[in-house]
């Protein structure tokens, strides 16, 4: 098990590398190792198929959404209305979901990759002009992704004539400026338009059908499209060889927090399970210090929090769901027994709060509400009734029962993903989120925190 | 306090082609402008909004959605320390105490020798690094208190300018395509049909 | 009887299939829907109201406050959905009612009334509040945040007339879509993001729009205020009727509000057929003069040369007597009446049954500065139509400065892609923008314009794609009006099928002309009057020494009448010349009926008491012809209303039930028949230096509607002359420096100032401004009228 110090953070094994392999090579973003390492041969053998048949490749391969909600690639390329042009294809790079590692990399360490990944969805899906869109505090893989497609320009792989083709594509490089909203789709469309960074309303506004100028628009995360070139080179039987038949191929997990070996690790999807991931040899080797485990949030801040009863969950969506939770964007945070529990959901309920938009009144105005009761309670200036408040605000967020994992020390069972929500978007009950894990599964320690008091004051009269 | 410069308008005017619709490039002008002074003045938005065709309250009202772009001067260079759930479970809280203590600033506050503006950010993608910082979106990794220390160190010595530029500049290399390799943006309005290579055949 | 002809029978009593109706349940009852419509919609009509705070049937949905939320059965049980953003499906099963819709409305309440600083007692909006009235029926009763609120700055100016208070403001962009959506013109907008979200104007660049109002008027919370109204009253102690504004010709409905006999504030009415809720701020804030103390209120009689004042009496004999000494020496062709464009029907109607009675033709409602009234002999669009044509051709003035809401119906239009625009003009106007084709012209030059575009083959195949709607107009005051009419009849000839709508400007021109006070030409009255060839001359609210575009006329006319009567709201340049002055009632003063440029026919309705002893237009006509023993036959406005609806064709299709029946009005028929062609004037050559002279108006100029509504009048950009940049340039005289600008009879020193919407070769002056001469310069009987400017 190697770890490459040019990768910080990456730690790769003797498993499968789809999107990770070229990670060993210092010079692994230049044109030149990249051609030397097998680059372009998957976008060369695309160009030589029809557009439907790559397509059908993609769709038989059954490449899940990295960015978070794991929708098919092909299903999704499929869903344009049929004679509406032009198409657009619109690349995720906006990586700001709490404890999420990975699209950065693959930026930094292999852009090439990315770009043929992305000439390979504009072929197959017909769209005419690709925007990458980078978080704009990346500066590094702005960097390394501008001079690999002004090098891929002079070089014949983006632009006119691909390749020498008939196949013409342009990439253009776009960059944020800090709006972690700005990931969802629809935000990124309104960003990428020069607006503040809002999210549309879906439907009607879903981007495959109304995107970027009201086109029908793709939007695939870094990593989705990045196992594109592998895919075309190896063909779909190979990739659904890997993982298992609703989750094939692997996918990149960032596990941070209180674990010996914090790492960004490639693993197989749908049969590596949490456990394997925590303490596995080949992966984080258990907690630090060797102390216990308290509590591990599974898919990115956003995602109810798991406890040690459900370590042995693999990475698969279809029972992840129904345990309480979501495997998102494949970033694992590890808390243990030391953990300040409402001092971290804190944290990342201040993390949603911040991130509003400020479209939705529940998300604008309940996720600072939240916040501010919680930063209370942090204090020691917390009520009891405070904690009631915590679910009230909520039930105005999420109204009806919010996702959570069963204990069996508590008595609860799971209530299944996903919630339903009073707002346009995941940002205002993922500020909920947190706290409603933290609250249900470690409320003792919230009572540990607040004075007793019956009735909260009142402020004023509403009507 | 100022409008784009020549050479900027130029750069800005290269951006804008890139795009089916002028208006796709305000962020990336805005970056422009903060490249030039350092942050973007009022100036500068009201030419960027001349540029991209929208009002100068639509171009702030953008603007100022987004945390990178400041409106008033800032330090030379823009120290963010990460507080989100990682860096946070391992001490950035405690190394934000410090850092405020070390640069004698509150956050959000400047050095008084205009060097250092202080900032807490949000996930800044290197959560098994924790805990970490940019500094004007340069990374450090696993930031002790004598990491940081040595940073301003360096940072007072000059000792970085090679690898970390002043705020404003973001990306040092900018996406640059030959005439001769480009495809060309096009209004969608003015776009009937599919592109030509995708009309059923291979395209090699 | 066959089974075949039952079916028919039967199909004939069942109304026809609408092929766009879904049927859907709201609340468990069944409602019939159209596709595409909104759940809310839907359910404002079938009574089961929503509560609401983003939307607005006017403009384009976001979802934003998401107070609307309804409960929808889908195929995973109910799911919670926006109701303001959710199309209408058939089979759709909607509930309003349940404790979980129950539960979310109170929850977003309660969450939007953290931050709102509850100081609705002293919020001008308290009482009217839908953010009050929804917390009252939909909230939860008492508020658990205990944190400290959101604290700005309390209201600042975002422009001269509206404040801005964003502790207030509950972020339902309402005004902000308004302001980009509607008025076009986005200079309010969101800034900052999440909790920290507000609504500003960029640093130091107001929001000066022209129907700012509007703004307030849809704001759903007391967060924007305007200044007029600011403090003035309770919402409780208003008192409201609907009228029509008479401000201008397009003739939007509103409300006219007062408490204890002051008029305080107008709102606009959503007529579907006119202005869609929407105002300009000249119209709603002009309420200010109808209240302002320079109001005449007692008739006025010039001895030795300076007015005292009198009473009615007096005051009418004596103008009965000025009137029958002229009939004596002169005979009835030199009594001249000019005006009757600002007043009702019936004060129109009056007025030219008198001047029937008395036998003169020398009648004029509009003062030289509009079109000949044959322009409604061509078949006549609507303004639904002209905002529903394929293409819209513009020939005539800047609506935005002239009639402003037509302008947002025309924005509109070509916003949403139902038509294209193809404008002529020697200026950019307010539509250029959104105009698919504009062709700049000089003043003159608009039959070969027309002839030239209209033949391109790109408009020959867009002309030829649906319906046709000219709007015609006066759009520059120094040039003939020949030149448009010709230039309507070249469109007409190139576009037999187009049909026009003319957009005189006054208040109620087109209402005045159907009346019959149209029977002579204000230019050829006032060339007899200089010419010492009328006797008496009575003015119905009308003021020729500032509008009629010949100053040197209007001067030369005004001292060559011996007797001058005025009968208007206030002392004007030209009242101040007569020998009798009579207070006139104003708008909100009186009841009638007014006519808009579409001759929509509708009624205008009294809220307050008249100013002193002023009276309407039309009493002093009946009281004046009874001094003179002319029975008008009529004893009351009613009475003056029947009249003239059985007597004047134009007027037949209109009755008081008709108009009871429909708020939104009753159009006029059609009369007559299109006119023949009129042969284009030769347009003399440009002497080399000099400029061709564009004279149009201004939303705000010196007009006493304008100058007497405090709000209004700093509004007024003042007098300048405007040229392209580059004769700027040329010129060599700095911008904001005066130039010498020497017309054809005198020269007057102005400002100069670049402007590039301005036509080169041209000099645009805007009309009746503050300290303005541009009259001094137009002949109104030149074709064109020339300038050269010299710097000084
Ligand atoms: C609040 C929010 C933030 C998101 N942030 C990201 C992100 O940073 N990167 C990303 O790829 N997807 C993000 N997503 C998911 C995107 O909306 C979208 O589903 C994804 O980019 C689609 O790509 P995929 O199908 O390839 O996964 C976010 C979604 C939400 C609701
Ligand atoms: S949930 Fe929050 S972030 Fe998402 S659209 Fe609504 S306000 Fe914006
Ligand atoms: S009225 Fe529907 S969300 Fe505001």
């Amino acid at each position: 098990m190697t770890s490459y110090p040019h990768a910080p953070g990456f730690i790769a094994g003797d498993r499968p590398q789809i999107v990770t392999s070229r990670f060993q090579y210092d010079d692994s973003f230049t044109l030149e190792r990249y051609l030397a390492t097998g680059g372009y041969q998957g976008l060369k053998k695309a160009l030589g198929r029809t557009p439907t048949d790559v397509h059908d490749e993609v769709k038989n391969a059954t490449v899940l959404g990295r960015g978070g909600a794991g929708f098919p690639a092909g299903t999704k390329w499929g869903l344009t209305p049929q004679g509406k042009w032009p198409r657009y294809l619109v690349v995720n790079g906006d990586e700001s979901e709490p404890g999420t590692y990975k699209d950065r990399l693959l930026m930094e360490r292999d852009p090439h990759q990315l770009i043929e990944g992305c000439l390979i969805a504009c072929y197959a899906a017909g769209l005419s002009q690709c925007f990458l869109y980078i978080r704009g505090e990346m500066a590094v893989a702005q960097e390394r992704v501008a001079t690999a497609l002004n090098e891929a320009y002079a070089a014949g792989y983006v632009g006119k004539n691909i390749m020498g083709s008939r196949f013409s594509v342009d990439i253009v490089l776009h960059w944020g400026a800090g709006a972690y909203v700005v990931g969802e789709e629809t935000a990124l469309i309104e960003s990428l338009e020069g607006n503040r960074g809002m999210p549309r309303l879906k439907p009607p506004y879903f981007p495959a059908a109304i995107g970027l100028y009201g086109q029908p628009t793709i939007v695939n995360n870094v990593e989705t499209l990045a196992n594109l070139p592998w895919l075309l080179v190896n063909g779909a039987e190979a990739y659904t060889a890997i993982g298992t038949k609703t989750s094939p191929g692997t996918r990149m997990v960032a596990v941070s927090g209180h674990v010996k070996r914090p790492g960004v690790y490639e693993i197989i999807n749908g049969t590596t399970t949490f456990r394997d991931l925590l303490y596995g040899d080949e992966f984080c080797q258990g907690i630090r210090n060797d102390n216990q485990l308290k509590a591990f949030v599974p898919g990115g801040g956003s995602a109810p929090w798991f406890t040690p009863e459900q370590l042995d969950l693999p990475f698969e969506a279809s029972q992840v769901g129904p345990a309480g939770s979501m495997l998102g964007s494949g970033a694992v945070m590890v808390m243990d027994h030391t953990t300040d529990i409402p001092r971290a959901a804190l944290t990342l309920t201040r993390f949603y709060a911040h991130e509003s938009c400020g479209k939705c009144t529940p998300c604008r105005e309940g996720g600072t509400w939240l916040e501010r009761i919680l930063s209370r309670i942090v204090d020691g200036k917390g009520t009891d009734a405070d904690l009631d408040q915590l679910l009230e605000v909520g039930e105005s967020i999420c109204p009806g029962a919010f996702p959570h994992a069963s204990s069996s020390e508590l008595g609860l069972s799971a209530v299944p993903f996903p919630y339903r929500m009073n707002t346009i978007c995941f940002v205002g009950p993922s500020a909920y989120a947190p706290v409603h894990s933290a609250l249900t599964l470690f409320r003792s320690e919230f009572e540990a925190r607040v004075t007793k008091r019956t009735r909260i004051p009142v402020s004023g009269s509403v009507s | 306090m100022a409008r784009l410069t020549e050479e900027n308008v130029r750069l800005a005017r290269e951006i804008i082609a890139r795009y089916p619709r002028s208006r796709s490039a305000t962020i990336p002008l805005l970056h422009l402008a903060q490249q030039q002074d350092g942050y973007v003045s009022n100036d500068a938005m009201v030419h960027i909004g001349e540029l991209v065709g929208a009002t100068s309250a639509e171009v702030f009202g953008t603007a100022s959605f987004y945390e990178m772009f400041k409106f008033e001067p800032v330090g030379k260079y823009l120290v963010n320390i990460c507080g989100t759930m990682s860096c946070a479970l391992l001490g950035a809280d405690e190394l934000i105490h410090h850092a405020e203590h070390a640069l004698d600033v509150k956050l959000g506050g400047t050095t008084d020798d205009g060097l250092i503006t202080l900032e807490r950010a949000e996930c800044q993608a290197a959560c098994t690094e924790a805990p970490c910082l940019q500094v004007n979106y340069r990374y450090r990794f696993r930031v002790t208190n004598e990491s940081f220390d040595q940073l301003v160190d360096d940072l007072r010595a000059g000792r970085l300018d090679g690898e970390i530029p002043p705020h404003g500049t973001v990306a040092r290399v900018r996406q640059r395509v030959a005439a001769d390799r480009v495809v060309g943006a096009v209004a969608p309005a003015d776009v009937a049909d599919g592109p030509s290579w995708f009309d059923g055949k291979a395209a090699l | 009887m066959t089974t075949t002809e039952t079916n028919v029978t039967s199909d004939e009593n069942q109304p026809p299939v609408d092929p766009n109706a879904v049927t859907m349940s709201i609340n468990g009852r069944s409602v019939v829907a159209r596709k595409g419509e909104l759940i809310i919609a839907a359910a404002d009509r079938s009574g089961d109201y929503i509560p609401r705070f983003c939307y607005h049937p006017r403009m384009s949905p976001v979802g934003m406050c998401r107070q609307c939320l309804v409960e929808v059965e889908g195929p995973r049980g109910p799911m919670m959905v926006v109701s303001c953003m959710t199309p209408v499906a058939d089979g759709q099963v909607v509930r309003t009612d349940t404790p979980q819709v129950k539960r979310a409305h109170e929850g977003i309440l309660e969450l939007l009334l953290t931050n709102h600083p509850l100081d609705c007692p002293v919020c001008d909006k308290g009482g009217e509040c839908p953010l009050q009235d929804q917390a009252f029926s939909h909230g939860p009763g008492e508020s658990r945040f205990v944190e400290e609120k959101r604290h700005y700055e309390k209201p600042i100016p975002i422009s001269d007339i509206v404040l801005l208070d964003r502790e207030r403001c509950i972020l339902c962009d309402r005004c902000t879509r308004f302001a980009d959506e509607v008025a076009g013109d986005a200079l309010i907008h969101f800034t900052s993001r999440g909790n920290n979200t507000q609504v500003l104007t960029f640093p130091d660049e107001p929001f000066s729009s022209y129907f700012s109002g509007n703004t307030v008027q849809i704001c759903p919370v007391g967060a924007l205020t305007a200044k007029p109204y600011r403090f003035k009253a309770r919402p409780w102690d208003l008192e409201k009727v609907e009228s029509t504004c008479t401000t201008c010709s397009v003739g939007c409905r509103i409300t006219v509000e007062s408490s204890r006999d002051q008029l305080l504030r107008y709102q606009g009415v959503d007529s579907d057929p006119v202005n869609w809720s929407w105002l300009c701020d000249k119209g709603r804030f002009n309420f200010e003069a109808v209240a302002s103390d320079a109001r005449l209120d007692q008739p006025l009689i010039k001895r030795d040369g300076k007015f005292v004042e009198t009473d009615w009496s007096t005051a009418l004999r004596a103008t009965a007597e000025l009137v029958s000494s002229a009939l004596r020496d002169g005979g009835a062709g030199s009594v001249a009446i000019l005006g009757g464009a600002r007043g009702t029907n019936e004060d129109a109607y009056a007025w030219s049954r008198l001047a029937r009675a008395l036998g003169t033709s020398n009648v004029d409602a509009q003062l030289g500065d509009g079109l000949p009234s044959v322009v409604y002999a061509y078949p006549q669009a609507t303004i639904d139509e002209a905002a529903n044509a394929s293409t819209v051709i513009l020939l005539g003035p800047d609506l935005k400065e002239e009639l402003p809401v037509l302008h947002l119906r025309l924005r509109d239009a070509s916003e949403k892609k139902r038509s294209k625009i193809v404008e002529f003009g020697s200026k950019e106007s307010g539509l250029t923008r959104y105009a698919w084709k504009h062709t700049g012209h000089e003043p003159g030059q608009q039959v070969s314009a027309v002839r030239s575009t209209l033949t391109e083959t790109a408009v020959v195949s867009q002309l030829g794609k649906g319906s046709v709607v000219v709007v015609v107009g006066r759009g520059n005051l120094a040039e003939s009006p020949e030149f448009t009419m010709s230039a309507l009849a070249a469109v007409m000839e190139l576009v037999p099928n187009a049909k026009v709508l003319p957009v005189l400007r006054r208040g109620n021109v087109r209402g005045a002309l159907s009346a019959g006070l149209g029977s002579g030409s204000a230019v050829e009255i006032l060339e007899r009057a200089a010419a010492g060839k009328i006797n008496c001359l009575v003015l119905v609210g009308s003021d020729p020494l500032a509008d009629f575009p010949d100053a040197d006329l209007a001067r030369r006319a005004l001292t060559g009448v011996p007797n001058i009567v005025s009968l208007d709201t206030f002392m004007t340049t030209s009242s101040s010349q007569a020998q009798i002055v009579l207070p006139a009632a104003a708008f909100g003063e009186k009841d009638g009926t007014t006519t808009n440029l579409e001759g929509r026919v509708s009624q205008l309705s009294r809220k307050v008491t008249t100013r002193g002893t002023s009276r309407p237009d039309w009493m002093v006509a009946v009281e004046l012809a009874d001094l003179l023993d002319i029975d008008l036959g009529v004893g009351s406005v009613h009475d003056v209303f029947e009249q003239m609806v059985s007597t004047q064709s134009a007027f037949r299709p209109i009755d008081r039930t008709a108009l009871k029946a429909s708020p939104d009005g009753v159009l006029l028929a059609h009369v007559g028949s299109a006119p023949i062609a009129s042969p284009v004037p030769d347009v003399p050559e440009r002497a080399g230096f000099s400029y061709r002279l564009v004279v149009s108006r201004k939303l705000y100029d010196a007009g006493h509607n304008v100058a007497n509504s405090p709000s209004l009048a700093s509004l007024a950009p003042g007098a300048a002359i405007y040229l392209h940049p580059l004769d700027l340039d040329r010129l060599g005289a700095p911008a904001g420096s005066n130039v010498k600008a020497i017309g054809a009879r005198t020269s007057v020193v102005m400002r100069v100032e670049a402007d590039a919407s301005v036509h080169r070769g041209t000099a645009w002056v805007p009309f009746n401004q503050p300290g303005g001469k541009v009259g001094e310069l137009i002949d109104a009987s030149a074709l064109v009228n020339d300038v050269r400017l010299e710097n000084i």
